[in-house]
């Protein structure tokens, strides 16, 4: 069979949350299924495993991103912060507290995927970044009801917890 | 997921040549599309080329107006750029209305375009599709169409294509850059998909082992005022039933001198709309001009029957959803 004299497994090495791990894995490895069955890491969930609900979201490299569509052989050096590793001390990340403040979770499972979500979102907003719901793209963007729902509209939540997450998000957007 | 070998070359001369000696290989871009192909098993490679941080990462000036974006680019970095936000902000927009903020700084402007269709029996490997299987029949004829094609479709095939980024695109005229076993050569981005035929199997005029290494944006002056305008089932989040993608380049009495039409969620490729460009040019930009655009291009439109009531709502929404358009174009937006 063509291509069987090739490894089926690599080696990589990521930074999760602060912390170098060097590891082989198979080339089938998502990033998702890195954390949480090889690094114990369950800050990202696995709601769809199909890009579909966002609770899987991290910052890789910065920027936020799915890790169930994130091959963990294409992402070798990487660097990766989950919700857990935005709180390294126990110090809340001023987007974690506006969860708190504003009750924005029922179940919590999509959560640490929000949590993260809106800590891109405000990095984007903070470069400029326009979205769908930016009616002048030259302008620099606000933090409006719209503006947030459209830009959070990768993260499902099927407790229906928007009205609550939205104002959160523009709070800590507001606290930076 | 079937087991795969995986290389990463390190220059684009390798990935080809990685790809062209091995039938059962495939490009990985940004993933946003494969890896969920791999898990679905209707991807099911030997070999998984990483091309993802192998072609150029930058946005740069042309010198006569244009810009040539890097294949390895992100749809967010693109859709971002001051001078595609100024001067083609019909790009911006179809880009900001595709996917969302994780996918889109995954997803790359080289692999967009590539996507492939989001035709359910597509993506079910328990039905018969002959774009999955060839020759084994097309399970979306007379089933679920509502995302399905009214234009170019043929008895094998009539998936959309589902890229919002392709339609805008389109309509600008941009290029394709490739390189390929043949060597390099660029294609009109117009011409890069085909339509089903009785081969739906192959989406693009693309070799086995051609890579897509940037896309060329040729000055467009008209392509300031442009917009991109989406109907989708919900506000966000979601490909589109119908989207149009148009740029005018307006007389001071409001004549059309020239026009750009695109649409998406009509047929197999981005669709462009020749005919309603010919009849937008020379007239004045009314609703009733619009309409006349939309029936020309729609003349030989085939809408399809199906289990879910069918498509036949996608005549009268383009219509609809061009005259929107060009009301914004025009600033009658209400």
């Amino acid at each position: 069979m063509p291509g069987t004299d090739r490894a089926m497994d690599a080696d990589i090495r990521l930074r999760v949350d602060g912390e170098l791990h060097e590891l082989t894995v198979d080339t089938r490895t998502t990033l998702l299924d890195l954390l949480r069955e090889r690094l114990g890491n369950t800050s990202p969930k696995k709601g769809c495993d199909h890009g579909q609900c966002g609770a899987c979201t991290v910052l890789l490299d910065g920027e936020r991103a799915l890790l169930c569509l994130a091959l963990a052989v294409s992402h070798d050096g990487a660097e990766i912060t989950t919700a857990d590793g935005l709180a390294p001390e126990g110090e809340l990340h001023p987007v974690q507290q506006a969860f708190l403040d504003h009750d924005a979770f029922q179940c919590g499972y999509c959560t640490p995927g929000q949590v993260c979500s809106a800590v891109g979102v405000l990095s984007e907003v903070d470069r400029g970044w326009p979205s769908h719901a930016t009616r002048d793209l030259t302008a620099a963007p606000e933090l409006s009801t719209d503006e947030v729902s459209e830009r959070m509209s990768g993260n499902l939540c099927r407790c229906a917890a928007y009205a609550h997450i939205t104002p959160a998000v523009q709070q800590a957007g507001g606290a930076r | 997921m079937k087991p795969f070998a995986y290389a990463r070359p390190s220059d684009v001369a390798e990935a080809v040549r990685e790809v062209a000696a091995e039938p059962n290989a495939v490009f990985l871009g940004g993933g946003t599309n494969l890896v969920d192909h791999l898990k679905l098993g209707v991807a099911r490679p030997d070999l998984v080329v990483d091309v993802r941080t192998l072609t150029s990462r930058e946005i740069t000036d042309t010198g006569d107006g244009g810009l040539l974006v890097g294949a390895a680019v992100s749809n967010s970095e693109l859709a971002a750029d001051r001078r595609v936000r100024e001067r083609w902000p019909v790009l911006t927009q179809a880009l900001l209305a595709g996917a969302n903020g994780q996918l889109r700084n995954l997803a790359t402007v080289g692999g967009n375009p590539l996507q492939r269709t989001r035709c359910v029996y597509f993506q079910d490997v328990t039905t018969a599709c002959n774009k999955r299987a060839p020759g084994s029949g097309c399970s979306a004829i007379g089933g679920y169409t509502r995302y399905h094609a009214i234009l170019g479709a043929s008895e094998q095939c009539i998936a959309t294509h589902p890229s919002d980024m392709a339609v805008a695109l389109t309509a600008l005229d941009a290029v394709v850059h490739t390189e390929g076993p043949r060597g390099a050569r660029t294609i009109p981005f117009g011409e890069l998909h085909r339509l089903p035929g009785d081969d739906p199997s192959r989406d693009t005029v693309l070799e086995h082992g051609e890579l897509v290494t940037a896309v060329e944006l040729p000055p467009l002056e008209m392509a300031r005022r442009s917009t991109y305008r989406k109907v989708r089932d919900r506000a966000s989040y979601a490909f589109a039933l119908v989207s149009v993608a148009a740029a005018v380049d307006l007389a001071d009495d409001g004549t059309v001198r020239d026009a750009r039409v695109a649409l998406g969620g009509v047929a197999h490729t981005p669709w462009r709309a020749t005919r309603a460009e010919e009849v937008l040019r020379g007239r004045r930009l009314t609703d009733d001009t619009a309409r006349a655009a939309a029936e020309a291009e729609l003349a030989d439109a085939v809408p399809q029957p199906g289990i879910d009531g069918g498509n036949a709502f996608k005549v009268p929404l383009v219509a609809r959803t061009l005259t929107a358009a060009l009301r914004i174009l025009t600033g009658r937006e209400g």
